[in-house]
């Protein structure tokens, strides 16, 4: 009962894992390379819950100094998040275009066919 | 006035003049620009070191914020000394660049090129001089993105493939980052690397902390190419444009060695990373792998770059063997070897790149009789290849020299014979070098070539004489290592 409970109270940690775990398959897993910059983000979003969830505390307030207030939720994970999201979308930006330059190169996406013309070299 | 913010100085000069590069149209003006800000570089880092030899920790409170809660740039021994090795390449290979970028990047891409750079410089830069955790993260990506362009930049489009991969493996590994620190935060509530350290004591056994430690070891791991993690590095090196390919392989993966360094002995300590927990051993036997496995991959590599690069594998696994002795020896002689390699490895991809900008490729084939025409650019070649060897009166041979030291007090004397080993299959794949381009008829590629021009060659041999000069002079090198790594161990709890 105690590690149903356990399970069950930190809920948040399971869907950030499942998250992780499902975007890091997808780039290992898939060989189109937009499919693999779809599975990065996943695992980058995954990341941004890890820092928000901790942060919020139930009923607390944000951090205004009022003496009706003595509970507060932590600010600082979503400055950060903010910073990893902007990282992130600077990230993405360059690898899709890196994947247009690889299309205009190569006439594909697929990792597969790339590699196997490249053999034929 | 200056000298108070030195430390901002180190990294916002190069992201300014990144943005000014980036708005020029015409690529030797922004090298122009490019050239100021990596020349006052090494004075500013200079500066650095000596007010840290002299009066010891430099804290700088970014913007005023006072730390724990802003941002502290904070230089001790160990990041003066990287901070400076970083700046001095930089300004080493400005002058190298000019030509070498005229003839692989398209006119209109030049600067851009330049903007690319000064990014990367100020992202390295940034990650050795900060304090705070999340910082390192965003100084990480700003370096780490510029690496990508850098590299998509090459003439051949496989290089667009590498810097995919690239892409993909430094964002994993970045994000192993970053949920390392997010645990940590949450588990320390700072963000303050010093602060953090403090806050560790008494709950450095508890998961989540121990869970940290391992996605950071793995994020860093990857940026280091600590072998097995090392498949993007090959292929980055070899498609990157020449001036790219000898800043990164001389900068980039150091200063993700002393992320794991300021990691393992500042923010856990020694004790919990060696006493507790199997890290030494692991590090032991990835190193060995990398020492072995990489130079012998190296030795049947047709193209120089890459051969070279197979070789910068191996010679990392030399520096993280140094963190696994994990004795002052054998510490001093990982950080000489961060040092040294920067020296030799950026001394010998920039030979490469000058027989590049002659004879357009970097086959082995096509290099056969080049020491016939170019005789003091292959001349520099094998003397840092002797370096990167171990022969005694070049600076390879100082580091391997306190690694095996170090070897020997910790009990570990079959290690020394494993040093021995590995570096003779490094005379194996330098050896194919000297031998095609020395005892070779002249190739058809190689005809026509001559010297490459003095400013090019001129950076070149300059390295070639530090790798020279710090293996008879150790004083510089060694000592300041010796005190870095004493300072590192210091932090034991």
């Amino acid at each position: 009962m105690d590690l149903l409970q356990t399970i069950v109270a930190h809920y948040n940690h399971w869907i950030i894992i499942f998250l992780m775990v499902s975007g890091l398959y997808i780039v290992v897993a898939r060989g189109n390379m937009i499919k693999k910059l779809v599975g990065l983000g996943l695992f980058q979003t995954s990341v941004y819950l890890l820092y928000l969830s901790p942060g919020k505390i139930l009923g607390g307030t944000p951090p205004i100094l009022s003496p009706q207030f003595s509970v507060y939720s932590n600010p600082l994970p979503h400055v950060l998040i903010l910073t990893a999201i902007v990282v992130g979308v600077a990230t993405l930006a360059l690898g899709l275009a890196l994947v247009v330059r690889i299309n205009e190169a190569f006439g594909t996406i697929e990792e597969d066919e790339i590699f196997a013309g490249e053999e034929d070299e | 006035m200056i000298a108070a913010n030195l430390p901002a100085l180190q990294v916002v000069l190069p992201l300014l003049g990144a943005v000014l590069c980036a708005f020029l149209q015409r690529g030797v003006w922004a090298w122009g620009i490019a050239l100021v800000v990596s020349v006052a570089m090494p004075f500013v880092a200079a500066g650095l070191l000596i007010q840290v030899l002299d009066g010891g920790i430099i804290s700088y409170a970014m913007g005023g914020w006072e730390p724990p809660i802003g941002i502290e740039y904070r230089i001790d021994v160990v990041n003066a000394f990287l901070l400076l090795l970083v700046s001095v390449i930089g300004a080493v290979i400005m002058p190298y660049a000019k030509r070498s970028v005229e003839k692989e990047i398209a006119p209109e891409h030049q600067p851009w090129f330049y903007a690319i750079y000064l990014l990367c410089l100020c992202g390295l830069l940034g990650i050795v001089i900060t304090g705070d955790a999340f910082n390192v993260f965003v100084f990480m990506e700003v370096s780490s993105l510029a690496t990508y362009a850098l590299i998509a930049m090459g003439r051949d489009r496989r290089a667009l493939l590498a810097a995919y991969q690239y892409l993909i493996m430094g964002t994993i590994g970045a994000t192993f980052y970053v949920i390392g620190v997010g645990l940590l935060y949450s588990m320390t509530g700072t963000l303050n690397l010093a602060d953090m350290a403090n806050r560790l004591e008494g709950i450095e056994n508890s998961r989540a902390v121990l869970a940290a430690l391992a996605f950071l070891t793995v994020g860093i791991s990857l940026k280091l190419a600590l072998f097995p993690l090392h498949v993007w590095l090959p292929n980055a090196y070899t498609y990157a444009p020449s001036m790219a390919t000898a800043f990164l392989a001389a900068t980039a993966t150091k200063v993700a060695v002393y992320l794991l360094l300021r990691y393992f002995f500042t923010v856990f300590g020694a004790s919990i990373i060696f006493t507790r927990l199997p890290v030494a051993e692991i590090f032991l036997i990835l190193s060995l792998a990398a020492m072995f496995g990489a130079s012998i991959v190296a030795v049947f590599q047709d193209n120089v770059k890459r051969m070279l690069a197979y070789s910068s594998v191996a010679q990392i696994g030399y520096i993280t063997l140094g963190i696994a002795i994990a004795n002052k020896t054998g510490l001093t002689g990982g950080i000489v070897h961060l040092f040294n390699h920067a020296l030799i490895k950026g001394a010998l991809f920039m030979a490469i790149g000058a027989v590049f900008y002659q004879i357009g490729s970097v086959k082995l084939d096509d290099l056969a009789g080049l020491g016939k025409r170019m005789p003091i650019t292959m001349g520099a070649f094998v003397m840092a290849g002797l370096s990167i060897i171990g022969v005694p009166g070049t600076v390879g041979f100082v580091s391997k020299w306190y690694l095996g030291l170090g070897a020997f007090e910790q009990g570990w004397w079959w290690l020394v014979f494993l040093l021995v080993a590995s570096s003779l299959i490094s005379v194996v794949y330098i050896g194919r070098i000297v031998e095609v381009v020395w005892f070779r008829p002249v190739s058809a590629a190689a005809k026509r070539a001559k010297e490459p021009p003095l400013s090019m060659l001129l950076p070149t041999l300059l390295l070639v004489a530090a790798t020279v000069y710090f293996g008879f002079d150790t004083s510089l090198t060694a000592g300041i290592a010796e005190r870095a790594a004493e300072w590192l161990l210091a932090g034991i709890r």
